[in-house]
This record gives C-alpha cells, structure tokens and sequence, in this order.
C-alpha cells in the first residue's frame, strides 16, 4: 500500500514539475503547437508514418502529428524479441546469394500507388548494401517479401515506383564489374565498370515481385530517382553523380566536373522493347523469398540468370540532362511537369520541364554524347533555377499549394518555395542537418500537406544527453500556413533516412486483427491441445505444441537426449485480438519467440547440457502469466528415459516414428 | 492467491482513480483550446469499449449473447465489473440462468441493483468468478476453487454430473478469456465466522 502511494506522491510531483517547467525551452516553438500535436488517449493519430531505420535494417512506424511509435517493424535484420529471422519459418526470409545475411541497411521507403495516389496496400524498402528489395504487407504490418537484386552494389537508388504500382526501380550506388568479367583491375573501372538499374514488376494482385530485366549503364553513380506523373508516367527520372567515373578519392575525384547528369528513361518504351527482345541472360543468381500467411512459414528460392540491355541499344529511351553539381535527390512535381534536382554541391536548385526536354528531344537539343548516350542542352530542358535557396541542396517533396520544399544539408533548414515562380517563401532552421524530409503524400499526384517532418543526422543537446551514442532526430511542422511552424522534435531508431505518411484512413481498416486457426496450414500446428504432442524421428524431435491463456500443452516432457535437435512448434490457440503468447527457454543460443493468435512458429533448440530445463511464456497474456512455464529433462545419450509429455494429469507415452534413412 | 487478486483489484482501483482524475484535467484542457478536435472528455470505457465483432467472445459476451442471462448481465453492469471481466483473465465464471435468479426470495434481486447495495452485489458476483481456467475434464469430485471474493467453492462430480455449492452445470461454453458454466442456481459464500 506504501508503494502505491508513494507512485502517487511521485505522479504528482512529476505533474507538478512538467507545470513549472519554463516555456523558454523551446526556442522556436511558439502560439499552440503542443495543442496541435496533442492526441488525446484512446484518440487516433490522423496519418501512418513509415520511417526508414537506416543502419537498424527495419521500419519504425510512427503516427502523426503525435509522433507516437506504433512499431517497429523488423525487415531485414534479426530481431529476438519476436523471433523474426531466427525462428525456423522466418529464417528463409534473410536468405541471399550470399547466404544468410541478418541485417542491412535500410534507406527508402516507397508506398504503393493506384493512379498516382497512395493506396495503402504495401509499403516497399530498400536494403542499401546487400542489394534487396523489401515488400511489406499494411494489413499484417509484416515483411510478406524479399527480392535479391544481382548485379547491384549499394541498392541506394531505390526502391521508385511508378504511378499504378507496375514497376519499383532499384539502380545501383556503386558501379562494378559486372558477373562473367568479375576478376579486373580496379583501375580499369572506365572500361570493365558498369551502373545497373533494375526493373522490379509487381503483381498487380498478390503484390508478389520479379525481376524481368535490367539496364546496363555507364559506371556512374546512381543517387535517387522519381518516376513521371501525369503527362510523364511513361517516364523515369535518376539523379546520378561521379560521372567522371573515379575510383579512389571520391569526395575529390567525383566533384570536379560541374555538371553530372539526370537521366530520363521511358520505362514504358523499354517494357516494349524488352518483350519484343530477348536480351542477354547473365549467370546471375539472386534470392527471391516469400511469407505465406496461411502456412506462416517463408520460403526462400535462389534463382539464376537475369536479362540485361545495354543503355546504348535502347535508341529514344534514355537521355541525360545536365545537372549542377552532384545531384542528390530527383523529385517529381504532383502535376508531373516539374523535376527538380538538389545539386548538393550546388549554389542553386534546377527545375527541370518535362514539355522542355519532351520539346529538346523532339528538336534533337542535344550537346556531344556521352558515354555513348544523347545529351540534352541544359537550357533546353531548364524551366528555371531557384536562385540562392540555401547551401546543400538535397530532396524536394511537395505540398497540395504547389509550393516545393527542399531540405539544406549544409545550412540545416527547410526551404519552401514557389514551384511556378521559384521564389523562396520561408525557411526554417532544423537541428541539425537535415538529409530527407517528406511531406504527407509528398510524393503523390495529390499531396496531403498539412505536415512536414524533417530528418536529421545530428542530434547533440536535443534531449537528454544519453552518452556518446544519441538517438537520430526527427522534427515535426504544420505547413497548412504560409509559413512553417515547426510543431515537435522526437527521437528515431537508427537512422531515420527517409520517410512516407499515409492518411491512416487508407490503412486503420483494413487490419488483421489475428489469424483464423481454422487457416493454419503449417504443416507442424496443432489446433487444438489433444493435437499436442511430442515425436522422435532419429535424433529429431519435433513438439508440436499449443499455448492458450494460461499454459503450454505439453508442460512437461521427459526423454530428450543430449545430440537430439529438437522443434517446437508453438500454436498460439487464441483467437482473440491483441493476446501474444510468448516462448523461451532457458540458455537458447537463438532468441524467444512472440507468436500471434491463430500462428504456429518454430524455434529450434539444441540441448547443450543434462539437466531440467525450464521455459516459459515472455509476453504478459494473463493474470495467470507468472504460471505459464514448463520444464523439459535432458538425459545422457542413449539414456532409457522414455519419451513422454504431459499437461495436468494427462499423459501417454511417445510413439517413435521410424528413423528417416 | 487471494493477496494477488486483492492486489490486482486494489491496483485497478487506484488506476481508475488516477485516471479519472487525469481525464477531468483533460476535460479542463480541451475546454481551453478551441483548435483542437476534441471538444469533451470521451466516456471512460475500459476494455468492454473495444469494438471488434471478430474476436471470440469473451466471458462478458457470452452471457449478452445468452437470453437466459439478462438478469445475470444486469447485475454484472449494476456491480460495474463489466470492464474486469472483459479484460485479459483468465476467468472461470459461474454463470446463473434467469431461473436461477428467480429462485431467489421475492425482491432480493431487485434489492441487490440498487445503488448503495454496490458492494453487496459484487460480492456475490465475485462469488461466481475465479481467475484461472478450470476446465471441465480436470474438474473432480470434491475439488475446491477459490473465487475472487467469498473463499472457495467445492466442485461435485458424480454420474458424469457437475455441480459447484451443489448447483448444476447445465453448459459449458469456453471463451476468449476463460470458461463459462451456466448453473441453475445462485451460489453464496458461507457466512463469515
């Protein structure tokens, strides 16, 4: 009873004390953000926000404009705390042709569109060093998907999807050699080098990718990319740099010609030609992994050969439009009119016009060619250049006024400015350096607005200090005014790279809330705790195994053996929304498990000892919680303990299934 | 297993407190800003508020669901255990049918769904539910359950009959969150000594 109230004591006081503290905290927040962010309890959060985690390999999704973290989901790194990656079934999800591969580096996310706008169904990722592209499923909140991109070396340029979700593009950071003349000298990078970009179709159903084809391109650097809108559908658009295709010392070498390139590309001109030419298939091998919901289990199939087109062979496909100094970002206006490049070493943003170059290509505008591929006249295809913008230009997303803004890496601010007329209307310090920033539906042939969140890479004395390691920060502002006003600051996991918001009425609806045990195919679920059993096959054992509310079945089992592998597969029962059981035992080598209502997972566990070992339920389902354990006997090998298990006061003995020869 | 109960009952209470109070305050607050949406303070529904036609139901939803219960659901909302017995559990409930209300003396139930006699009534309905699934093929003869509040019961199992304080389990109907045996009598705790 003491403590209770002693909790109330320090309620209070805390209460107490956020009331003293001094507005003058805040410098730059003024008039009523905090009503602005406020979302009361048991309120919803007006928008999804899926923000990269960079260097943590998943996806934190936050809702805005409270900046509450709904959750994280684990993509392509291992996460114990639910399994992900180390259970048997989700183990072939982080498959590659490098084996398994347990994290990455995870930059941009792309939602997917019908007719220009967000539709809610999937949310597509990057995984930035061993190249993959990631699906997730919005009405699981799970990874559903993993292609492997071969030939790829730094998957930054992507994943960019087209209007109607036909294709997501992935081009590569670093150009190499490519497969069937691997073994060269590095100096040679000018001759044996190449860039890729590959085309990644979508089902238009299952959502379920491949990869048809690839474009073999001069070894440049390719940055980021945004596809047509509108009048410019048909067509893609890269920003690339190190055109003067160094190979040592970048941050000089790649920097001294003043202007590299963005290339435009007919996707849908290369689609045609690519059905009516078979092209070149490479040895390549590439991992393609698939989640099934309904066995809950992946599967992970290595293929081989990809089909490549040399850029030079696409005649009236791809051109490259000069561009200040080593563009970053690559946006596309909502009206699908304007490109705008952010020449992050540049004094001041170009807008390019898609009539311009459609005009430029027409009138062949063109200066020499390079590296065997149409240049078009930098004039030719300028709309105009935002003059004195800020220093470090890099992304530029769009509200629903058409106003652009653009972030400013090296003088850390937010610059909103007029698409029509390029004059700059306000700027916003952030804190500090910022790299991305979106706008809700920034990217879409319709942008939201409303809010803007800046992503920074230098957190310093933004929070309470937390040692050297701080977490990256985000920062929140309502952009519904003339001018911007900067809402909220909060902390991100990793490196919060890039992000996209969705209004949560495209999503909140259409959830699993759990799954149908009734539509559990895993070939190891038991629906049912007289289904539970434990069987030995050889040195296998497999325990098929159920939890409900609030115990295991079976609790007890006697007659493993040191050298034995055994399974447990674990059916939650419940069907219940939001009642996880948890599964771990004592010294696992691997990681707990969390499984869902209706879902059988596996966690395989080698016994490294004789003895009674415990294992028990980690996620707080019950008021009876504390009692959902177990215990299982290891014995000494070719021990003559029998094989047996037991829940209450049921038992019977194993059968042995025949060892498999 | 009694403390612990006790100590979850008492740790709800104090919650509610804190957060009623915290709600009011809230109230104060969305008075005071007109921007935002959220005008007055939503009514404070605890888990039995969740929409989800999903779902198993849970103990709360079976016995809604049950015409033979509206007497027992009355007295469920009338002793504001609605909310506890929506939440996680688990519970085994003992649930008397209309006819079972019926037998009581003339006037009892109505007695009992008044205001001040609160306290009386969730006595008695606590009387009916334990937390923890006793499910009906490890029930024995002679077995003793202990409730939420008023001590233990005492299962009878004879000819493949069940009863509990010697009603008898008509039904056995599982739950989301727990067991429901529909009984045909009241059951009542033994007077204290």
């Amino acid at each position: 009873m003491k403590n209770y109230i002693n909790y109330v004591a320090a309620t209070l006081a805390i209460a107490t004390l956020t009331q003293c503290k001094p507005k003058s905290a805040s410098q730059v927040v003024t008039g009523d953000a905090a009503s602005k962010v406020y979302v009361a309890p048991g309120k919803y959060d007006e928008v999804y926000n899926f923000v990269s985690g960079g260097f943590s390999g998943q996806l934190a999704v936050y809702g805005l404009p409270s900046a509450r973290l709904l959750r994280v989901i684990p993509v392509f790194s291992q996460n114990p705390e639910n399994g992900w990656g180390y259970s048997e079934e989700t183990k072939p999800m982080l498959n590659t042709s490098h084996g398994f591969i347990p994290w990455d580096d995870l930059h941009h996310v792309a939602l997917s569109q019908t007719n220009g706008l967000d539709d809610g169904r999937w949310v597509f990722v990057n995984g930035n060093n061993t190249p993959r592209v990631a699906r997730i499923d919005l009405k699981t909140f799970r990874t559903a998907e993993i292609i492997e991109l071969p030939n790829s070396s730094g998957n930054h340029s992507s994943p960019f999807l087209t209007e109607n979700s036909e294709y997501v593009i992935a081009g590569t950071r670093f150009s190499t050699p490519l497969d069937g003349n691997n073994d060269v000298a590095i100096s040679s990078y000018k001759e044996n080098f190449k860039g890729t970009i590959s085309f990644i179709k979508v089902d238009p159903t299952s959502g379920n990718m491949s990869v048809p084809f690839q474009v073999v391109m001069p070894p440049f650097n390719f940055d980021l990319s945004r596809a047509g809108k509108g009048p410019s559908h048909d067509w893609f658009f890269f920003s690339c740099y190190n055109t003067e295709q160094a190979n040592t010392l970048l941050e000089v070498n790649a920097s001294q010609r003043d202007k590299d390139f963005v290339v435009a590309i007919n996707w849908k001109k290369i689609e045609e030609y690519a059905k009516a030419n078979k092209g070149r298939v490479t040895t390549s091998k590439y991992a393609h992994n698939i989640y099934d919901d309904k066995t809950h289990t992946a599967t992970s199939t290595i293929s081989e050969g990809i089909v490549q087109f040399d850029a030079a062979e696409l005649k009236g496909m791809i051109y490259l439009i000069p561009c200040p100094k080593s563009p970053h970002g690559c946006d596309t206006d909502p009206t699908g009119e304007y490109i705008v490049a952010g020449g992050k070493l540049a004094a001041t943003i170009p807008v390019f016009s898609f009539s311009k170059i459609i005009k430029a290509i027409e009138g062949k505008q063109f200066d020499a060619e390079f590296a065997g591929l149409p240049v078009i006249k930098y004039e030719a295809a300028l709309y105009g250049e935002v003059p004195k913008p800020g220093l470090g230009p890099l992304h530029t997303e769009f509200d629903d006024k058409g106003n652009a803004y653009t972030s400013m890496f090296v003088s850390s601010e937010v610059v909103k400015w007029n698409i029509k007329d390029l004059k700059v209307i306000d700027r916003k310090p952030t804190f500090y350096s910022l790299g991305h920033l979106m706008v809700v539906g920034g990217g879409t042939a319709h942008p939201y607005g409303k809010y803007l969140v800046a992503y920074n890479k230098i957190t310093k004395d933004r929070y309470l200090p937390t040692g050297p390691e701080l977490s990256q920060s985000a920062q929140l502002f309502d952009i519904s005014g003339e001018k911007m006003e900067m809402l909220s600051d909060f902390p991100t996991i990793g490196e919060p790279h890039y992000a996209q918001a969705i209004e949560a009425s495209k999503i909140k609806d259409g959830q699993v809330r759990f799954f149908k045990i009734e539509d559990n195919k895993h070939p190891f679920a038991a629906k049912g705790e007289k289904e539970s059993k434990v069987v030995r096959t050889g040195n296998r054992i497999d325990v098929y195994a159920t939890c409900i509310r609030s115990h295991f079945s079976p609790d007890n089992i006697e007659g493993i053996q040191l050298g034995d592998e055994v399974y447990f597969h674990v059916t939650n029962l419940e069907q219940d929304w939001d009642v996880p059981h948890g599964f771990a035992i004592k010294g696992a080598a691997t990681a707990e498990l969390l499984v869902m209502p209706g879902e059988t997972c596996t966690l395989k566990w080698t016994p490294d000892r004789i003895g009674v070992i415990p294992f028990y339920c980690t996620d707080f389902c019950s008021a009876l919680h504390q009692e959902m354990q177990g215990y299982m006997r290891v014995s000494p090998k070719g021990s003559t303990v029998k094989l047996k298990w037991s829940l209450g006061d049921f038992s019977s003995d194993a059968p042995v299934a025949a060892a498999t020869k | 297993m009694k403390k612990n109960v006790f100590r979850l009952l008492l740790t709800g209470a104090l919650a509610t407190i804190l957060f009623v109070a915290c709600n009011s305050e809230g109230t104060k607050e969305g008075e005071q800003t007109t921007t935002t949406e959220q005008t007055a303070a939503p009514v404070v529904a605890g888990q039995s508020g969740v929409v989800d036609d999903q779902s198993q139901k849970n103990v709360v939803g079976i016995a809604v669901g049950s015409p033979d219960h509206t007497t027992l659901v009355t007295a469920v909302k009338a002793a504001e255990l609605v909310d506890a017995l929506s939440n996680a559990g688990p519970f085994t409930v003992f649930a008397p049918t209309n006819a079972a209300f019926a037998k009581l003396p003339a006037g009892t139930v109505e007695g009992l769904l008044k205001p001040e006699k609160k306290d009386a009534l969730q006595e008695i309905l606590q009387y009916h539910v334990s937390v923890g699934v006793y499910k009906l093929e490890n029930l024995k003869d002679g077995q003793q359950i202990d409730e939420v509040f008023g001590g233990k019961v005492t299962i009878g199992v004879k000819d493949g009959k069940y009863t509990v304080n010697g009603a008898n389990i008509l039904a056995t109907v599982p739950a989301s969150n727990g067991v429901v045996y529909v009984i045909d009598q009241v059951i009542f705790a033994p007077a204290k000594k």
